[in-house]
């Protein structure tokens, strides 16, 4: 099966000279769909910058990524837009909602500019929504929303193109122990029905939850290794 | 994603922030009501001089001496341009002789601004006609009698309530009766044409002014047309009858109505420009304005673009909402702009009824726009082209 995604040796260097950084030193990755792959390391091991790379917010220096079977480096500025909207959802740590705009607009931005008709978009819209548990509050703008409900928000505006990767850049890491769980539980929930979820942090306990941890340190991969998930919530424990 | 669309996000963006947008139309608004206002109100004063001089009759010319002391303009030379040969096309010439006088009726002083001493020929050249009573005829001229002519001004300021005609006034210690009161007489620029009084010449002479050289003399011309061949006429005649002077110049002045309307427009022309000229500047703040504030507004919505871009927004789409808030920013703001300077041309403004210059409108809606546009666009199309990541360091 062709992986969803795949990075050879990627390096990501920022400066010149003196103050040159290697964000990223020789990656690589391959995650097959399906997969629940945490990315773990220290602040300043690389990781967001690897994260940027994977959802095509940013180009690396050398090496190549390759997107569903597509070299990115290849797609045009029009192309990478469409491939940022089909094939990735990307869930902030900030959030990243669009101020004073309410949640089902917010879910909908990413229809509207894949050109889908207004009725059909509130539609899928409000479905996911209601995956997230916030059909309720769809008329709700962010600062009406707790971080945990912005940032399921957040999640159902990156799900709601079906995209084939579902990129998180610590999705917890601004929430507390109580909506850390409820964002935790809608991804495992996305990863049971067979999304391929990646997700980076620094928390353990967030760590544990994938299938697969990948640890990254310096810019390199320091290991790279599958593990039974542990703390899931009961409904997929019951599985 | 089609054009609808985006202009509703637009809309939107606008809509998020409705003070500063408010403010910034405000900007635009004033600019462009300025412009087109201050156009009109320059437009408007010139047509209202160029009416008064037209008032004053086109088909006249005055005949004005240059030197001072004696000898120059007299009755006999006046007499000369009535002469059917040399000067054909004259309808009527009258010998002006002005002064400035005291009226006095019983105990009630006015101080006339203009005491003219003139032929009945006058009151249909200076297109001065008499509203009640009647004008003073030739024969009253020949006899020297003492008869006045007042104006509107004069009637108001010693018969309020009385009706003058028939009355009897001091005027330098001599009685005169009042024959007529003369019509009303849009002011011309130069005082109050109503405050003045008319008597034959020789009255006048005999009594105030003396049998020195005339002020002036009114030339009335066939028609409006032939008043250039009448002036050449005249000065033919005013070059054998009158003296040179000593460095041998002409010691008269032809004055000529149609001159005295093309001087009054260009001067009228010169203060609107200077008036759009202003105005013009009050846009340019105003074009400033929105270029300030797109500016705000997209650097502080960077991070914004950024997440629209992540969330797979082409730089098309990102560029055409902006350019379109940039737009319809301007574009309300200046329709507003033309809207108040409709209804603010419908009052006088500083005694000038505002006559609107079609093309200051389209001009100042165009300028409006297109610094929209131009200043609108620069900052999103930067913005745009902006990678999604480094949209979002940005701060």
């Amino acid at each position: 099966m062709r992986p969803v995604l795949d990075v050879r040796e990627l390096t990501k260097v920022y400066g010149r000279g003196d103050t040159e950084v290697r964000a990223l030193d020789g990656v690589t990755l391959s995650v097959d769909a399906g997969e629940y792959v945490a990315v773990m390391g220290s602040s300043g091991s690389g990781k967001s910058t690897l994260m940027n790379i994977l959802g095509c917010l940013d180009v690396p220096t050398t090496g190549r990524y390759l997107l569903n079977g597509v070299d990115v480096r290849e797609l045009s500025d029009e192309q990478l837009a469409l491939a940022r909207n089909r094939l990735i959802g990307f869930v902030f740590q900030s959030f990243n909602l669009i101020p004073r705009t309410s949640a089902v607009a917010n879910v909908e931005l990413p229809l509207a500019y894949s050109g889908m008709k207004a009725a059909e978009r509130h539609r899928r819209a409000m479905s996911a929504l209601d995956l997230v548990g916030l059909a309720d509050r769809a008329e709700h703008e962010p600062n009406q929303l707790s971080g945990g409900q912005q940032q399921r928000v957040a999640v159902a505006r990156a799900l709601v193109t079906e995209p084939a990767l579902l990129l998180a850049d610590e999705p917890t890491g601004n929430l507390d122990s109580h909506a850390t769980e409820e964002v935790l539980a809608v991804l495992d929930d996305l990863n049971a029905t067979g999304r391929t979820i990646v997700l980076i942090t620094h928390e353990e306990e967030v760590g544990a939850r994938a299938d697969r941890l990948v640890k990254l340190f310096d810019g390199r991969i320091s290991s790279d290794a599958p593990q039974r998930p542990t703390g899931r919530h009961a409904a997929v424990v019951a599985r | 994603m089609n054009f609808a669309e985006i202009v509703r996000f637009a809309l939107r963006g606008i809509g998020t922030n409705k003070l500063r947008s408010a403010l910034t139309m405000l900007g635009i608004l004033i600019g462009v009501a300025a412009v087109i206002l201050l156009v009109a109100v320059g437009n408007g004063s010139a047509q209202a001089v160029a009416s008064r001089i037209e008032a004053l009759g086109t088909n006249t010319l005055t005949v004005m001496s240059t030197s001072r002391g004696d000898g120059g303009l007299t009755v006999r030379v006046a007499d000369a341009l009535d002469d059917p040969m040399l000067a054909p096309d004259v309808k009527s010439v009258s010998p002006v002789v002005s002064t400035s006088a005291t009226l006095t009726y019983e105990g009630a002083e006015h101080e006339v601004a203009s005491f003219v001493g003139t032929t009945a020929t006058w009151f249909a050249a200076a297109n001065f006609p008499v509203a009640s009573g009647a004008a003073f005829t030739a024969d009253d001229e020949a006899q020297a009698r003492r008869v006045l002519v007042i104006g509107q001004t004069v009637a108001e300021e010693m018969f309020s309530g009385v009706d003058p005609v028939g009355r009897q006034v001091t005027v330098g210690g001599a009685l005169f009766t009042i024959a007529g009161v003369l019509g009303e007489k849009s002011a011309t620029g130069f005082g109050d044409a109503n405050d003045t009084v008319v008597a034959p010449i020789s009255a006048v002479r005999q009594v105030l002014a003396g049998y020195g050289p005339l002020s002036s003399i009114l030339v009335e011309a066939d028609d409006a047309a032939k008043v250039d061949t009448v002036q050449s006429q005249i000065a033919t005649v005013l070059n054998q009858r009158v003296p040179a002077g000593s460095d041998g110049s002409a010691t008269y002045r032809i004055q000529n109505a149609s001159q005295l309307l093309e001087t009054q427009t260009e001067t009228a022309d010169t203060f609107t420009t200077l008036l759009g000229a202003v105005a013009a500047i009050s846009l340019l703040v105003g074009g400033i304005g929105i270029t300030n504030i797109m500016l705000v507004t997209v650097t502080e919505r960077t991070r914004e673009i950024g997440i629209r871009k992540a969330l797979g927004a082409p730089r098309r789409v990102i560029l055409t909402q902006f350019l379109i808030e940039a737009t319809l920013l301007s574009v309300i703001g200046g329709g507003l702009g033309v809207a108040a300077a409709m209804i603010g041309s419908r009052f006088s403004i500083v005694g000038v009824q505002p006559v609107i210059v079609p093309s200051s409108v389209v001009l100042a809606l165009g300028v409006s726009v297109v610094i929209g546009l131009f200043f609108g666009g620069l900052p999103a199309a930067r913005a745009a082209r902006l990678r999604p990541i480094d949209a979002f360091r940005y701060e």
